[in-house]
């Protein structure tokens, strides 16, 4: 049965308001694609938003959204998850969102483990706003704000993500758009915090800066430089450079905050 | 009808209240001298089957409200100065969403980190203000533990009512004040719940308002899909930029509280049958003004007190109605502006006297500081 999701998708929204080459489109058909196949209503799901280009997603959604304020997203979904527990709730944010500006809320859900999917769409830099430096552009790139090279270091968002207690993590690329489907739906399916990265072309502001302005070029480097974890390890240290690692993190059965919570009432209503 | 006669505190007393009120959940992060509201949410929410989560702060309390208000719960958070700063971002998003939601605001001295566990009244302008942009709250201020628990209950019909935050003002004196309190039994105080949807679930339209001027509001996992934006939207609850509709958003948001003005201004009036002398007074300076007018009296002076219990909207009208009976305003608060001065003189008379009584060092305004002013 082809599952498209197209139920999902809002009347006369298209064409997206992102850029040629950008790879929001991309995950936005896997994660419709991902509620297609697990057969979700669009009563029982909550998609939340944050602010950037990643933030426009839900105007074009017909399940229930929210659109919050700048690297808020997660805090919003915690209270709609923890008050509604039947619900599934997404948040979408872009890499300033999730860990730059919202860094706090980031770690923070993963530790309370609060039963919801964040999907992170990093691109390495603030797109909306023009191109500038964000808390995981890399060292020594290119940004507005990085004229001369960026100074600081990135996060690794997954690996940030697992070390806060996160049950389940995967990175995946809009190269890789199987793939990536496959850990959307295990995400949605897993109890507890669940994170999918995606690195994410910009060709307009991070591509142009970096040597990378055509948006060809940044698919095929996320397709040819993307690497499983396995691979990854095999390489050597000098080969490592240039290569990232993509595939599950972590995917662990921890108690989730809403059943914990259920403990915890019949512990008060005892007491 | 039988009550439970307790001698309980002003935080307590507001704890309380939400849950009477129906309030089934709380986020917060703790703060000097609201924590013990936060305390008591913690405790009773797991026993009413409510939800209780401390958050990691202030921004994601306030922003954990807001959405479990949106997934059906009457919700708050309490909160002080620097907390209530670092939630005003996300309060806007409440306006503009149209999300119910009571935030407790128990105002100590500043300004920044300031007296900690000392009283101010210097956060009524940022309660109105705060936030950037056009928009439009509700502020109720107790004066006494009773008033907690009353007007806690108050501001969740309000907040439920018109789909409007309201902010209880209270201060650290109230806060901390210990009482005697007669529980109100269930039913006694009526309690306001939000309008649900009713027609068919496509035509729902989250903010196309009824003649009240309140759109009904669905709960998230409702027969009712929605949209909710912190970008200007239609009455779909999508983005739009059109500048009509803009007009058309700005003003609702503030014409449904306008329109209820008499409902949501509250007042009480002593002793102001004849008098000379009109103090005008709130939260924790209502008890020192009275004292005050008593003492007035004693001297032949006749003083009234008419305490503001809504702060926000102003009671212009009933400041105005009883001053144009006196010479003499005089304007007791624990903030160096006169915040609430300033907004009585704009309604007073030429020849009407104003005078203010401030206090802004952490100590109490006493009945004396008060009959200075005479």
């Amino acid at each position: 049965m082809q599952t498209t999701g197209r139920e999902y998708l809002k009347d006369g929204v298209l064409p997206h308001m992102w850029c040629a080459g950008c790879g929001i489109g991309v995950m936005l058909n896997a994660l419709l694609r991902s509620f297609a196949e697990l057969g979700y209503s669009k009563n029982e799901v909550v998609v939340v938003t944050g602010i950037g280009c990643t933030g426009k997603t839900d105007d074009y959604l017909t399940t229930n959204a929210l659109h919050t304020t700048h690297g808020r997203a997660l805090a919003f979904a915690t209270g709609i998850k923890a008050f509604r527990p039947e619900l599934k709730v997404v948040a979408l944010m872009g890499d300033g969102d999730s860990v730059t500006i919202g860094g706090n809320h980031f770690i923070h859900a993963a530790r309370r483990n609060i039963d919801l999917t964040a999907i992170v769409i990093n691109n390495f830099n603030f797109g909306m706003t023009g191109g500038q430096a964000s808390g995981t552009t890399p060292s020594e790139k290119i940004s507005s704000t990085t004229l001369y090279g960026n100074p600081e270091r990135d996060f690794d968002v997954s690996a940030l993500a697992c070390a806060a207690g996160a049950s389940y993590v995967a990175r995946s690329t809009p190269a890789h758009a199987w793939e990536l489907t496959q850990h959307i739906k295990a995400a949605l399916t897993k109890k507890g915090f669940s994170l999918v990265e995606v690195f994410s072309p910009c060709p307009t502001n991070y591509g142009k800066n970096n040597q990378m302005a055509d948006p060809l070029q940044m698919l095929r480097w996320l397709k040819e430089k993307g690497v499983s974890r396995e691979e990854y390890a095999q390489l050597k240290e000098p080969e490592k450079d240039g290569y990232f690692e993509i595939g599950t993190f972590c995917d662990r059965d921890i108690p989730d905050f809403n059943t914990r919570y259920e403990e915890i009432r019949a512990r008060a209503l005892n007491a | 009808m039988n009550r439970e006669v307790r001698l309980i505190q002003g935080n307590e007393a507001i704890a309380e209240g939400a849950i009477y009120a129906g309030a089934r959940f709380y986020a917060g992060y703790p703060i000097t001298p609201s924590s013990e509201i936060m305390n008591e949410c913690a405790r009773l929410m797991p026993k009413v089957g409510g939800v209780f989560v401390q958050m990691e702060d202030e921004i994601g309390s306030i922003a954990a409200v807001v959405g479990a208000s949106l997934a059906g719960a009457k919700a708050l958070t309490a909160t002080s100065g620097p907390g209530f700063s670092l939630m005003q971002e996300n309060l806007g998003l409440a306006v503009m969403g149209e999300v119910p939601c009571v935030v407790i605001n128990v105002q100590r001295n500043g300004p920044s980190t300031g007296l900690a566990t000392k009283p101010g009244q210097a956060d009524i302008m940022q309660i109105r203000w705060g936030r950037h942009g056009d928009q439009s709250v509700i502020a109720l201020s107790p004066a006494t533990v009773a008033e907690c628990f009353t007007l806690t209950v108050q501001a969740f019909n309000f907040a439920e009512k018109f789909r409007v935050p309201v902010v209880l003002a209270a201060d650290e004196v109230v806060a901390h004040a210990r009482q005697n309190f007669a529980m109100p039994a269930a039913g006694e105080i009526p309690i306001v719940e939000r309008k649900h949807p009713t027609g068919p679930p496509e035509k729902y339209r989250p903010f196309d308002a009824d003649d009240d001027g309140v759109a009904p509001m669905a709960a998230f996992g409702d027969a009712y899909i929605f949209h909710i934006s912190s970008s200007m939207h239609g009455p779909d609850g999508y983005s739009n930029n059109n500048p009509e509709n803009a007009n058309w958003r700005i003003n609702q948001l503030h014409r449904k509280i306008e329109m209820h003005r008499d409902e949501i201004v509250l007042t009480k009036e002593y002793d102001t049958d004849e008098m000379d002398v009109l103090f005008v007074a709130y939260g924790a300076t209502t008890g020192a003004s009275r004292a005050a007018a008593l003492e007035a009296r004693k001297n032949g002076i006749k003083a009234g007190v008419l305490q503001l219990i809504t702060i926000w909207p102003f009671p212009d009208r009933e400041v105005a109605e009883l001053a144009k009976r006196v010479k003499k305003v005089v304007v007791t608060e624990m903030n160096y502006a006169g915040q609430v001065a300033g907004e009585v003189r704009k309604v007073l008379g030429p020849d009407v006297q104003l005078e203010k009584v401030n206090k802004y060092n952490g100590q109490i305004i006493t009945p004396q500081n008060i009959l200075k002013a005479l």
